[in-house]
C-alpha cells in the first residue's frame, strides 16, 4: 500500500472557475444568494445615482459668470466657485499684497515637500525651523509692519489661508505645552500629576466651542485692562488651550510604550531626569506618535471651522457669508461641496499619509 | 520649619551667615527627597498666583464695566422664547429655567444621536467587512467621506441646503394624511392617552417583560440539561401578543391619534421635529456614525483568525462562533472608543448654536450671556456640565476596563 | 466499517478502540475501510499551486505523522480535511461523510474531528473548563453538568485539572497546549488533527505535550499530526509522510521511513532535521 512517487508533479495553472475575473467576480460578488442581490441592489443605485449627478455638476454645470443668472437651471452652478475664488483662499486681504499669503503657502509647500521625501538634506533644521520659526515668520509675513511690508489687520485675514494659519500654529504651538503636560502626568511628583491630570481632564471635556466663547467673552476680562487682544489671537490661545491636552494624551500613549528598561539605563547611566528624557525617552516615543499627533492634527483642522462662532472668516465662513449674497442665492449646495472637497482633499490627504508613516514605523 | 539641620544651622553661624546658607541651600537642592517637594512648593505657589492675579483682574474689570456678579441673574425673567422645549417654557420663565431647557435638549439630540450613530455605524462597520466587495467598498467610501469633513460643514449642508429647500406646508410632502414633511419640519402623529390605554401600555411592557424572561429561562435550562423549552418562540410570540390583546380588549381601550393639519402657514398638533432638530440629528449621527464603523471594524478584526478556526474546528455554527467567541472579544476592543464616541457626539451636539437648535451653548451660553452679561458664571456653568457628562462616563469606563480586562499573567 | 458504527459513543475518554495492539493492525488494514479518504486533491492559492494530486487514506486507529519544509503544503492538507481551507479540486471524504460546500457536511465532518493549533488559539475570554464545554453544550448539546464532568475528566487525562478555572493567559504555553488538546477531545472526535502542535513552545514545554499525545495514541485515537518531532515519529507513528512542493513523496512505516529513505528529497530533509 506505501505508493512510492519518485517523479515531481509539476504545478499546473489552476482550473478557470478558481483564478480571474470570473473566479474574482463569483467569489466577491455572487459569493451566494444574499451576496449575489446586496450586489445587484448596490449597483441599481449607483445606476440611479450617478449618471444624473455626472449630468448635474460637469455636463450641465455652468463654470463662470458673474451672478446667479448666468447659471443653467439644470447644472451646478460653480460660477459661483471661480467668482469668488480668491475671497475663498485669501479671505479679505488686500488684493496687491496677495503675493504674501502666496509665499506663506509656498512656504508650507515647500516645507512639506523637505520634510517627506527621503533623499532630501538637513531634515533636523527643516524641522527645527517648522516648529519654532515657521509660525513667527509667518505672522510678520502676513501681519506685515515690518521691514516696509504694509500692515494687513487680522481682521482681513480669512478663507482658506485662514483656517491653514489656525490650524498650523494651533498645532505648532500646542506641541510643546502637549509634551510637558505628558510629562507632568507620568510624574512622581503628586501636586505637578495632579494638576496636569486636572488640566488635561478638563479641556478634554467640555466642547471647543465653549472654549472659543470662553477665549472671545473671557479671556479680555482676565488680563489688565490696558491688554487687547485681538479677535485673531484669542480664538488662538483657545485653540492652543484646548489642543495641548489632547496633545498630551497622544504624547502619554507614546512615553507608556517606551519600555521601562529605557528609563533604569539613563538613571543607571547617571543622565539626570531631563537629560534622560530630552535624549533617550522623548526621541523614541515622538517618533511613537507622529501617526497620533498627525490625527489630532486632522481633527483641528476640521474644528478650526469652529472659528465663525466667534466671527473668524475661515474657509466655511466665508463661503457661508457669500451664500447670502444677494447675486449668488441659490447656490448652498455648490457652495458646501466646494468646501467639503477642499476640507477632504486635506484631510484624507493627511491621513493616507500618516498611514504610511504609521506602516513604516511597524517595520 | 522644624527641620533639625536648620536650627542647628542657626547656632553656629559663626564665620559667614550668607555662606553657610548658600551652602545649606545647594545641600538641599541636590537632596532628593527634599527637592521634589521644593519643585512642586514652587509651582503651587506659581499656580495660586496666577489664579489670583486673574481673580483679580477679572473683578476689577466686572466692576469697571458695571457687570453684576454671582447667581442672582438665574432667578430673573429670562423674557425670550426658545423654540422648543421638554419642559413648560415661556419668556416669563427665569434664566434658571433657561439652563434646565438647554440640557434637556442637549440630552435629547444626544440621546437620538447615540442610538442612530450606534445602529448606522455598526452596521457600516459589519458591511465594510462584508466578503462582498462592493458593499465592502461602499462601506469604506462612505466611513471616508463623512469623517474626513468638518461637522459643522455637515450641519450647514444639511440645515441650509437640503432641508431648506424643502417645500412650504402647503405643499408638503404628505405620508397618507399623518405624516408631513415641509420646511418646517417633520410632523409625526401623536398618540393620546385615553381612558383605558395605560393598562395597554403597561400590559405591552410586561408581555415583553415576561417574553424576555422566557428567553433568559430557556437558554438557562438550554445549557443546564442539554435541552431547551420546546416551541420556546411559539410562547413568546403568545405572550407578545396575547396578554396585550386581551387586556386591550376587555378595558375597552381606544387609541386617539392627534395627527398634524394644516392651519394657516403651519401644522398644529402633533409631534412637530423642528428642522433644526433634524439637520443637528442627521448630521451628528452620520459623521459619528462614519468614526463608529472604523472602531467596530477595528474590535471585529482585532479577533485573531486562529480564534474563529478554532471554533469552528469544534464544529460550532457561524452564528455561534460569532455570538460566543468573536463578538466577546471584539466587544472588549470596541466598548472604550466607542464610549469615547459617544462623548464626542454629546459634545459636537454643541455645534447647534451655529443653526440655532436650542441646546445648552445656542441658549445658555448665548441668548442668556448676551443679555445678563455674565460670562464668567455663565461659561463656567456650561463647562461644568459638560465635563460633569464626561467625567461621570470616563469613570464608568474606567470600572468597565477594570472588569472586563482579560485575566493574563 | 459496521462494527464501529455498533460501537457506542464511549464515554470513557482517550479508549476509542481497544487496544488491539499496532502491529496486528497495521496488517490487517488492508482491508479495512478508510476513515479519511483523500483523492485527487489539488489546491491553488491565486494562482500557487499547493497541493498537487494528493491521494491519502487514513484507517481507523492509525497514526499518521506528516513532515517536510515549510511551505510544503502539510499544514494546508490538514487544514483542508476538516474545511479551514477550501480545496479545488479532489475530493476529502471524513467517516463516509463527503467535504462539499454544503454546510450541513462541514458541520457534521467538524463535530468528528479534531484540531489543536500550533498557536492553542484558546479562546481568551472563557476559563479552561468553559473552553472544554462550549463546543459539548452548544454543539453536542450536552447539559452544563455532563460537559464539566467530562471536561475535568479530560483535564485530568492531560494533568492540568487545578487550573481549571484560571484563564488561558495565566497558563504557560505547553499547559495551554494540553488545555487544548483536551478541548478537542470533550468533543469526542472520531480523528485528531495536529499542526504543529510544538513549534511554538520552549524546549522543556514539548516534552509534557509530547506525552500527552503519545499517551492518546496508545489509547488508539485516529491522529494525523504535523510535526518535527522525528522521536515522537518512531515511537507512535504507523506511517509517516513526506512532503514537498505540495505534494507526498514518499510514505512509508517509521523503520523504513529513517533506515532507508527512496527519495533524494527525503534524506536531505531527515539529513536537516535529524543533525538538527
Amino acid at each position: 500500500m506505501i505508493s512510492h512517487d519518485s517523479n515531481m508533479i509539476p504545478a499546473r495553472e489552476p482550473p478557470a472557475t478558481a483564478v480571474g475575473v470570473l473566479a474574482w467576480g463569483k467569489n466577491n460578488l455572487f459569493a451566494n444568494p444574499l451576496s449575489a442581490l446586496t450586489t445587484l441592489l448596490i449597483a441599481y443605485g449607483l445606476y440611479l445615482l450617478v449618471p444624473p449627478l455626472v449630468q448635474w455638476a460637469f455636463i450641465e454645470a455652468t463654470w463662470f459668470g458673474t451672478d446667479s443668472n448666468a447659471c443653467s437651471s439644470d447644472g451646478a452652478c460653480w460660477a459661483f466657485i471661480t467668482a469668488r475664488l480668491d475671497q475663498f483662499i485669501y479671505g479679505f486681504y488686500p488684493e496687491e499684497q496677495q503675493w504674501r499669503a502666496d509665499l506663506f503657502f509656498a512656504q508650507l509647500v515647500v516645507l512639506i515637500a523637505w520634510l517627506s521625501f527621503k533623499a532630501t538634506p538637513g531634515k533636523k533644521w527643516v524641522l527645527g525651523y517648522s516648529l519654532v520659526m515657521m509660525p513667527v515668520v509667518s505672522w510678520f509675513l502676513l501681519y506685515g509692519d515690518l521691514l516696509g511690508l504694509e500692515k494687513v489687520e487680522t481682521h482681513q485675514w480669512g478663507g482658506l489661508m485662514l483656517t491653514l494659519l489656525l490650524a498650523l500654529c494651533g498645532m505648532i504651538a500646542s506641541l510643546p505645552f502637549g509634551v510637558l503636560l505628558a510629562l507632568g502626568r507620568r510624574s512622581n511628583m503628586p501636586v505637578i500629576r495632579s494638576l496636569c491630570t486636572g488640566y488635561i481632564e478638563l479641556w478634554r471635556g467640555v466642547p471647543l466651542i465653549t472654549v472659543l466663547f470662553m477665549a472671545s467673552v473671557m479671556l479680555p476680562l482676565f488680563v489688565p485692562e490696558e491688554v487687547v487682544f485681538d479677535k485673531l489671537l484669542r480664538a488662538l490661545i483657545g485653540i492652543i488651550l484646548f489642543q495641548a491636552a489632547y496633545m498630551a494624551e497622544v504624547v502619554r500613549g507614546g512615553l507608556q510604550a517606551i519600555p521601562k528598561g529605557q528609563f533604569e539605563a539613563f538613571n543607571s547611566l547617571g543622565l539626570s531626569y531631563w537629560q534622560g528624557m530630552i535624549m533617550i525617552i522623548l526621541p523614541q516615543a515622538m517618533r511613537l506618535v507622529i501617526p497620533g499627533v498627525v490625527n489630532t492634527f486632522i481633527a483641528l483642522f476640521k474644528d478650526t471651522s469652529l472659528v465663525l462662532v466667534i466671527g473668524l472668516f475661515d474657509l466655511l465662513a466665508i463661503i457661508q457669508a457669500g451664500l447670502n449674497d444677494p447675486a449668488w442665492l441659490g447656490n448652498s449646495i455648490e457652495g458646501y461641496l466646494f468646501a467639503g472637497l477642499v476640507f477632504w482633499v486635506f484631510c484624507f490627504g493627511i491621513s493616507k499619509y500618516s498611514q504610511r508613516l504609521e506602516q513604516q514605523l511597524h517595520r | 520649619m522644624s527641620d533639625p539641620e536648620h536650627v542647628s544651622h542657626k547656632r553656629n553661624a559663626k564665620p559667614s551667615f550668607l555662606e553657610n546658607m548658600l551652602k545649606e541651600m545647594l545641600r538641599l537642592w541636590r537632596d532628593a527627597s527634599f527637592r521634589p517637594l521644593l519643585m512642586q512648593g514652587i509651582v503651587v505657589l506659581l499656580v495660586v498666583m496666577l489664579g489670583v492675579w486673574v481673580i483679580n483682574n477679572t473683578m476689577n474689570n466686572l466692576e469697571h464695566r458695571g457687570i453684576s456678579t454671582g447667581f442672582d441673574f438665574l432667578s430673573q425673567e429670562a423674557g425670550f422664547g426658545i423654540i422648543q422645549s421638554l419642559v413648560a417654557y415661556d419668556e416669563s420663565h427665569s434664566y434658571g429655567r433657561t439652563f434646565v431647557v438647554g440640557i434637556l435638549n442637549t440630552l435629547l439630540v444626544s440621546g437620538l444621536g447615540i442610538f442612530f450613530a450606534t445602529l448606522l455605524g455598526f452596521l457600516v462597520g459589519v458591511a465594510r467587512l462584508s466578503s462582498n466587495w462592493l458593499l465592502a467598498r461602499m462601506a469604506s467610501v462612505f466611513i471616508e467621506t463623512f469623517r474626513n469633513i468638518p461637522l459643522l460643514l455637515q450641519i450647514f449642508f444639511w440645515y441650509f441646503a437640503v432641508l431648506a429647500a424643502l417645500p412650504h406646508p402647503r405643499q408638503s410632502y404628505a405620508l397618507g394624511d399623518t405624516i408631513f414633511l415641509n420646511l418646517r419640519g417633520l410632523f409625526l402623529p401623536k398618540p393620546i392617552i385615553e381612558q383605558g390605554l395605560l393598562p395597554v401600555l403597561v400590559s405591552c411592557l410586561v408581555a415583553i417583560g415576561l417574553a424576555l424572561l422566557l428567553r433568559a429561562r430557556n437558554r438557562q435550562r438550554r445549557v443546564a440539561t442539554g435541552k431547551g423549552i420546546s416551541g420556546a418562540p411559539w410562547y413568546m410570540a403568545a405572550l407578545l401578543i396575547g396578554i396585550p390583546a386581551l387586556v386591550w380588549h376587555f378595558s375597552g381601550a381606544s387609541l386617539v391619534l392627534d395627527t398634524p393639519a394644516l392651519k394657516g402657514f403651519n401644522f398644529r398638533g402633533g409631534i412637530a421635529i423642528i428642522p433644526e432638530l433634524g439637520a443637528l440629528l442627521l448630521a451628528l449621527t452620520i459623521y459619528t456614525a462614519a468614526f463608529i464603523a472604523e472602531v467596530v471594524r477595528a474590535g471585529i478584526e482585532s479577533v485573531q483568525k486562529g480564534q474563529k478556526e478554532a471554533a469552528a474546528s469544534l464544529g460550532l455554527k457561524p452564528g455561534k462562533v460569532l455570538t460566543l467567541v468573536v463578538i466577546p472579544q471584539a466587544m472588549k476592543v470596541i466598548i472604550p472608543p466607542l464610549t469615547n464616541q459617544y462623548l464626542n457626539l454629546a459634545k459636537n451636539s454643541s455645534l447647534a448654536t451655529a443653526i440655532g437648535y436650542p441646546d445648552l451653548v445656542s441658549v445658555f451660553a448665548g441668548t442668556t450671556l448676551n443679555q445678563t452679561g455674565q460670562a464668567v458664571e455663565v461659561i463656567a456653568m456650561t463647562m461644568a456640565v459638560y465635563l460633569t457628562i464626561s467625567l461621570s462616563v470616563s469613570l464608568l469606563m474606567n470600572i468597565y476596563n477594570r472588569r472586563v480586562a482579560l485575566i493574563e499573567r | 466499517m459496521s462494527d464501529y458504527l455498533d460501537e457506542p459513543r464511549l464515554q470513557k475518554p482517550l479508549a476509542k478502540s481497544g487496544q488491539p495492539g499496532v502491529t496486528i493492525q497495521r496488517e490487517a488494514a488492508v482491508e479495512q475501510a478508510s476513515l479519511i479518504e483523500i483523492s485527487g486533491l489539488n489546491k491553488w492559492y491565486g494562482q500557487f499551486h499547493v497541493l498537487r494530486d494528493i491521494n491519502l487514506n487514513v484507517r481507523k486507529g492509525e497514526k499518521i505523522v506528516i513532515c517536510g519544509p515549510s511551505g510544503s503544503g502539510k499544514s494546508t492538507l490538514i487544514r483542508c480535511i476538516n474545511c479551514l481551507e477550501e480545496h479545488q479540486e479532489g475530493s476529502i471524504v471524513v467517516d463516509g461523510t463527503r467535504l462539499t460546500n454544503d454546510l450541513k457536511n462541514i458541520e457534521t465532518i467538524r463535530r468528528e474531528v479534531g484540531m489543536v493549533f500550533q498557536q492553542f488559539n484558546l479562546f481568551p475570554h472563557l476559563t479552561i473548563l468553559e473552553n472544554c464545554t462550549l463546543a459539548p453544550i452548544w454543539v453536542r448539546k450536552q447539559s452544563r453538568k455532563a460537559a464539566e464532568k467530562l471536561a475535568m475528566e479530560y483535564l485530568e487525562r492531560v494533568r492540568i485539572p487545578d487550573q481549571a478555572n484560571k484563564y488561558p493567559g495565566q497558563l504557560s504555553g505547553g499547559q495551554q497546549q494540553r488545555v487544548a488538546i483536551a478541548r478537542s477531545l470533550c468533543m469526542n472526535p472520531e480523528v485528531m488533527l495536529f499542526d504543529e502542535p510544538t513549534s511554538a513552545l520552549d524546549p522543556e514545554m514539548i516534552k509534557e505535550v509530547l506525552e500527552v499525545m503519545v499517551e492518546l495514541a496508545q489509547e488508539g485515537m485516529t491522529m494525523l499530526c504535523v510535526t518535527h518531532e522525528m522521536g515522537f515519529a518512531r515511537t507512535v507513528a504507523d506511517r509517516v509522510i513526506f512532503m514537498d512542493e505540495g505534494q507526498i513523496i514518499e510514505q512509508a512505516p517509521p523503520e523504513a521511513f529513517f533506515s532507508n529513505p527512496r527519495s533524494e528529497r527525503t534524506r536531505r530533509f531527515l539529513g536537516q532535521v535529524l543533525n538538527h
